[in-house]
């Protein structure tokens, strides 16, 4: 019975999401147009995310550490 | 210690300062002569505002209220929600607007649409897109006499909430936690009933006059005596509606050159009258005897606005218990404070009467004060006699004075006779006059469900407002959505409440309200608090953050 428990469970977020969001109180083609809108605007986000957030980080990274690398070769250079 | 730490009430009791051992300057004067001064806390609480508050003897037994702060998540989320609720409005407005969606709402004719828009402005903008979609909760026809149980008559909707249709079901039995029937009296049965009817039988129903030409009957004369020995005042006076007695009695009593200060969250009906008097009206912070030491303080220094005159009088309005709080006057502190600045007290009684104290007289018999330091005690019969209409008790000169000067004798309808003998009859239970100790018997009840109901709906993690000794019992919703379904959830489980909104609450603040009642047995009580709890947990309302764990 764990799909019937897991189902009811959705069943109970989804309606915790209309109260929250007070979606509750509107019609179901009013509903169905706020609901499109959030999807749409959360599916833009995870693919923008997916797409760039890999290449953000690496650049940060690289530009962080090029930065604390150069910092010990010029002393060294300045020493000799 | 010479600048004498104490003062002398009227009657006799020390009233010890709450300012200890304030040294006197130069002068010899002590510089701070306010009678409460603000409690200098050394840890602020910032979840809850429990006030123990031992006095001096002002209190004989301890004033317990609580008002739990908003958590911040949900406030939050809250303006969210009423945030998305505008911005639909918006777009249905604008829909009907260009005629892409049919108007339910009220329009000009063709001819005035280029005048001053009559209907479409923006007050009604939250009534047409937030009150109506969720107004099945309102307005519910009731088919029976609205005792512990009533009968319902079912409503269907096609067209979300514009028009509601008869099913020709009646729901039965549903546990009305929402009828101000504190003391059990709303019933067709019984000794107030028979004496009802035997009342229709002799006069009729119909007055057919106002008090003033041809309505004063021989039954209110009785009514109004019986109301003043149970008051223990020297006389008192009715009327027909309680809204009108005082929104017709203030002007009477207060004019232009007088201060009316009343508090923040008065009722509509004392509001209305103050501003009907024509007098400069002044509100202080709810129940808050600070606010309203520095106005009565500030008042007599500077007088009126430009003239600096001395008022005529000042008029200090408050409500015996706070319906949509469930708070109770701090009278006392009351009394104290108009004894010293000379003005006069108007106390609404309209929850309390019959609710609170020992006896039954309402919040100057809980406080265990005289009812002669109360100048205008006014009341209605409506909460807890189980009938309909308002009274004003006080001095003879002022009741006689009320007689002529007030709109409402020369004008309104007096009290219909069968009225008159159920308010006769239930204060007779009340006082114990007919014999029974039924009266005592229902008071008791009253305060052991008022205490057995806060406590368990605290213990499960509610945010309850007000005073642990008041009937009216609000509990925290905040979130627009949820007051629809709590009320539609009630509903389901045969529990009939009442959700209260915007107009009448702050905005976020939206809530339940329970009213308690004598009728109600402890069966009845556990099955409404079961369901309360099962809906708590459905809609996640178990807000508070004092919650004691369950064994």
């Amino acid at each position: 019975m764990d799909m019937k428990n897991l189902r009811e469970y959705l069943g109970w977020l989804y309606y915790q999401y209309l109260l929250i969001t007070s979606i509750y109180v509107l019609e179901p083609w009013e509903q169905s147009i706020f609901n499109t809108v959030l999807f749409t605007m959360v599916a833009m986000v995870i693919y923008t995310s997916y797409v760039f957030v890999p290449i953000h980080v690496r650049l940060a990274l690289e530009f962080f550490s090029g930065l604390c690398g150069e910092q010990p070769e010029s002393t060294v250079a300045l020493m000799n | 210690m010479t600048e004498s730490s104490t003062i002398m009430l009227l009657n006799g009791e020390n009233c010890l300062r709450a300012v200890n051992g304030r040294k006197t300057d130069k002068n010899g004067f002590v510089k701070n002569h306010c009678l409460f001064q603000q409690q200098q806390q050394k840890y602020r609480r910032p979840k809850e505002n429990h006030n123990i508050w031992h006095n001096g003897g002002l209190y004989k037994k301890p004033f317990v209220e609580s008002f739990e702060e908003t958590p911040l998540l949900v406030a939050v989320l809250t303006y969210m929600g009423y945030g998305i609720l505008t911005i639909f409005g918006y777009l249905r407005d604008f829909l009907r607007n260009w005629k892409f969606e049919k108007c339910h709402v009220a329009t000009e004719r063709e001819e005035q649409k280029d005048f001053v828009p009559l209907y479409q402005d923006f007050e009604n903008f939250y009534t047409r897109n937030l009150y109506m979609r969720i107004r099945d909760n309102w307005n519910r026809p009731i088919c029976s006499v609205p005792g512990a149980k009533m009968d319902l008559v079912e409503r269907a909707t096609h067209d979300y909430n514009w028009t509601f249709e008869h099913t020709g079901k009646v729901v039965k039995d549903v546990i009305n936690m929402g009828s101000y029937n504190y003391l059990g009296f709303a019933e067709n049965t019984g000794l107030c009933a028979d004496a009802a009817t035997e009342c229709t039988v002799k006069y009729g129903v119909a007055v057919c006059s106002s008090r003033h030409e041809m309505g004063n009957f021989d039954i209110h004369e009785e009514l109004e005596q019986l109301v003043a020995r149970f008051l223990g005042v020297e006389s008192a006076m009715t009327f027909g509606m309680g809204f009108a007695t005082n929104s017709m009695n203030i002007p009477a009593l207060a004019g232009k050159g007088c201060l009316i200060l009343s508090d923040e969250l008065n009722h509509a009906s004392l509001v209305l009258g103050a501003r009907l008097s024509g007098s400069t009206i002044r509100v202080f912070k709810h129940n808050n005897m600070q606010s309203l030491e520095k106005l009565l303080r500030d008042a007599i220094v500077h007088g009126q606005p430009r003239t600096h005159r001395p008022w005529k009088k000042i008029l200090i309005l408050v409500e015996g218990i706070y319906s949509m709080e469930g708070s109770i006057v701090r009278l006392p502190e009351v009394i104290a404070l108009k004894k010293k600045y000379k003005a006069y007290l108007y106390l609404d009684e309209a929850h309390s009467i019959g609710a609170l104290g020992p006896g039954g007289r309402g919040v100057v018999d809980y406080f265990g004060l005289d009812p002669r330091d109360v100048d205008i005690m006014m009341g209605t019969f409506t909460k807890s006699f189980g009938a309909a209409g308002g009274y004003i008790g006080g001095k003879k000169e002022l009741i006689d004075y009320l007689r002529t000067h007030s709109h409402s004798t020369v004008y309104a309808t007096s009290m219909s006779p069968p009225v008159a003998q159920q308010i006769i009859t239930s204060m007779r239970c009340i006082m114990g006059e007919d014999g029974t100790t039924l009266g005592q018997e229902r008071l008791r009840k009253l305060s052991e469900n008022t205490t057995y109901f806060r406590k368990r709906l605290r213990d499960m993690g509610f945010i309850i407002y007000g005073n642990n000794d008041s009937p009216v019992v609000p509990l925290m919703l905040y979130m627009p959505a949820k007051i629809g379904a709590f009320g539609r959830e009630m509903l389901k489980r045969n529990i009939g409440t009442v959700v209260v909104g915007f107009p009448a609450t702050p905005i976020i603040e939206s809530r339940a309200r329970f009213c308690v009642s004598a009728a109600h047995t402890r069966e009845m009580l556990d099955t409404a608090l079961n369901a309360i709890s099962e809906v708590g947990d459905l809609l996640q309302l178990k807000y508070s953050r004092h919650r004691i764990p369950t064994s």
